[in-house]
């Protein structure tokens, strides 16, 4: 197995030099391997972010907080100054980082675990303060990094490790649509849903997130970007079907889109 | 902003005050709280003074908040404090935790009031079991200093910034209710005395020219966790041999030694002159560092004394590291008031002569 691995890799550098590179990890990315699951949306939204740090040049300017749950890791990921944060406190880590350094660009990314269940009070009172952050959301309705508990957002008679019988919602509440509730908050100045699960989302969740970083340099208010994402682990599902699975289940409740933009233009 | 550099200063001031004054003046970048009695004066003199002079305050929406936005200050290489009381402090646990295990300096004040649960706003030391035994979950300490004036109020503050910066270790300040409402003379410190590096630690951005700055506290693999939890013991260590401080008074020749920290060193030290007044030989050992707490000197006086009177305001949560010290060498009594009751010198006196009686009975009837 060993020599045939390794044998594999001296021809993947021997070919390599044959072709010409066109698509290629930003300097903003270490060269760390992901430690997520197959398919998984997170490897695709730490990608995304970090390019766009590398495209707008803020590498040297821009500090991340990535709170418990499966990105807990991210800072080995991320080729930036970053500090990790306790379950659920990763916008007030932040609020604290960018009160003291507010010329520097700060952003917190968090699960819907962290952020809409054990953190909700911290998220809406960031906002609320209008901290000039941007908060990105993975919404995978579920908590990943523990092994499939039911989270806030979990759809009704989704089955998780806590809701095996699905989720009953007059029993456990209805799934929190917390982009909708954060939305109507004044401090809140650009509120956008996205999605990880086709190339074209992918884009459209690039612009965003470069969007956000340009609007944080106006200072004025927090952008706040949910990316409706997967667990195929949790999920119990093939990553392609997860996929479909987004389409079908997730997207009706969570419908991709601006849902609060800036008035005036930059 | 105008720089204008105070110099001393006497001032008639509330301990709660004169706290806030001295952080300021410290050279604090940032304070993040929440209101509770009885240390509101905090906030509200920080939120008064601030915006015309130097510094960062702001209201967090709770304790949990608040303790986070230190942990992000701090790690962004800010010098900051906050400030409670019991209840909310046992919110702060968890982020105190994690801010020991990243290793980041900061300090936290507890004005503490009596409890359990929800208890009363006036004076108690029953947080002291929190304070010194690291407070929230794992293996870890905060430098603990208790003040027992309003002037060691305002003195603490800078000595908490110079510890918690050296030691990258939280500092808690215990005080009480009492200190922080009443009012003394103090002298003020100078204003920017206390210098301050750039810790090449922080995370501000990451330059080319460095590797990038990490503030975490997780490490899965148990062989690393376990040699950060020695590398922590090791600094711990280093706070026992070289931070201890403590205040003796007539314990040369003293036979019965009074113990007691913060309000209850003061209210011993009368009780000490009392004593003497009638011809007993008493004296007081007072902790100033509860963490580090001074073991050597109780363990030197317990051989001296015929018996210990520790003196609190809780249940009896010093004692126990008083007795662990001393090691059988004396008996150690226990004097304590709860509910936010302060015992008085008199009452104090009273057993010391109760003791000083029988220990006299039992020599001569010997
Ligand atoms: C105070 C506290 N409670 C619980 C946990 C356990 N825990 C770790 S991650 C997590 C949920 C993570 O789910 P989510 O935020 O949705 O992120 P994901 O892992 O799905 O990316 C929980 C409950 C913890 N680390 N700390």
């Amino acid at each position: 197995m060993t020599t045939e691995f390794s044998t594999s890799e001296i021809d993947l550098v021997e070919t390599k030099e044959n072709y010409e590179c066109v698509y290629e990890k930003p300097d903003t990315l270490t060269d760390i391997r992901f430690h997520y699951c197959p398919g998984c949306g997170h490897g695709t939204a730490h990608r995304v972010l970090m390019e766009v740090i590398s495209e707008l040049g803020i590498q040297e300017q821009t500090i991340g907080v990535a709170p418990v749950g499966c990105s807990v890791f991210a800072y080995q990921y991320m080729n930036i100054d970053m500090q990790e944060a306790a379950h659920g406190r990763a916008s007030a880590v932040a609020t604290g980082i960018k009160r003291v350094l507010p010329d520097k660009y700060v952003f917190s990314y968090q699960g819907d675990g962290d952020l809409a269940a054990i953190g909700t009070g911290e998220t809406i009172h960031t906002i609320n303060r209008g901290e000039n952050i941007l908060i990105l959301f993975i919404n995978n309705a579920i908590y990943g990094m523990t092994g499939g508990q039911m989270s806030p957002t979990s759809l009704a008679n989704q089955v998780t490790s806590t809701s095996p019988y699905g989720r009953d919602v007059s029993f456990c509440g209805n799934p929190l649509k917390i982009t909708d509730l954060i939305a109507h908050i004044p401090g809140a100045y650009y509120v956008s849903r996205h999605a990880v699960n086709t190339a074209g989302n992918v884009r459209k969740l690039k612009k965003a997130i470069k969007l956000s970083f340009e609007y944080q340099k106006l200072k004025k208010g927090t952008c706040f970007i949910e990316v409706v994402s997967n667990c195929p682990s949790g999920w119990k599902l093939s990553p392609r079907d997860s996929m479909q699975w987004i389409e079908e289940n997730l997207f009706p409740i969570y419908p991709l889109g601006d849902i609060k933009v800036p008035t005036t233009n930059i | 902003m105008a720089q204008k550099k105070l110099g001393r200063e006497i001032k008639l001031m509330k301990g709660n005050e004169a706290l806030a004054e001295s952080a300021i003046r410290a050279g604090m970048h940032a304070y993040f709280g929440y209101p509770i009695t009885p240390q509101s004066e905090i906030l509200e003199y920080l939120t008064e003074q601030i915006p015309s002079r130097h510094g960062l305050v702001l209201q967090a929406e709770s304790e949990v908040a608040a303790i986070n936005m230190i942990y992000g200050a701090a790690g962004a290489g800010a010098r900051v404090m906050t400030s409670s009381s019991s209840p909310g402090i046992s919110l702060m646990q968890e982020g105190l935790s994690y801010i020991a295990a990243a290793e980041l300096p900061c300090v936290v004040v507890n004005v503490s009031r009596g409890g359990p649960g929800l208890g009363t706003i006036q004076p108690s030391q029953g947080d002291y079991f929190q304070a010194t035994k690291g407070g929230g979950h794992g293996d870890y300490h905060l430098i603990v200093l208790a003040p027992a004036s309003v002037q060691e109020m305002s003195d603490f503050i800078f000595d908490g910034f110079r510890l918690a910066e050296k030691y990258r270790n939280p500092v808690m300040i215990l005080s009480d209710g009492a200190l922080g409402q009443m009012m003394e003379k103090v002298e003020l410190q100078e204003e920017w005395s206390l210098p301050y590096t750039e810790n090449p630690w922080a995370t501000t951005g990451k330059p080319a020219s460095r590797e990038r700055n990490i503030i975490t506290s997780l490490h899965i693999e148990v062989e690393l966790m376990q040699e950060i939890n020695h590398r922590l013991l090791a600094k711990y260590e280093q706070m026992k041999e070289v931070e201890v401080r403590f205040e003796e008074y007539m314990t040369n020749d003293a036979e019965i030694l009074l113990s007691g920290f913060g309000l209850c060193a003061r209210i011993c030290q009368k009780a000490v002159d009392l004593a003497r007044a009638k011809g007993i030989k008493a004296g007081l050992l007072r902790p100033i560092t509860l963490f580090p707490f001074p073991k050597k000197q109780f363990a030197q006086l317990g051989k001296q004394v015929k018996v210990i009177l520790d003196v609190e305001m809780n249940a009896g949560q010093m004692i126990e590291d008083v007795r662990l010290a001393v090691n059988g060498t004396c008996p150690v009594e226990f004097l304590g008031r709860m509910g936010g009751v302060i015992p008085s010198p008199e009452e104090v006196l009273a057993k010391v002569e109760a003791m000083a009686e029988s220990l006299f009975t039992v020599e001569s009837g010997g």
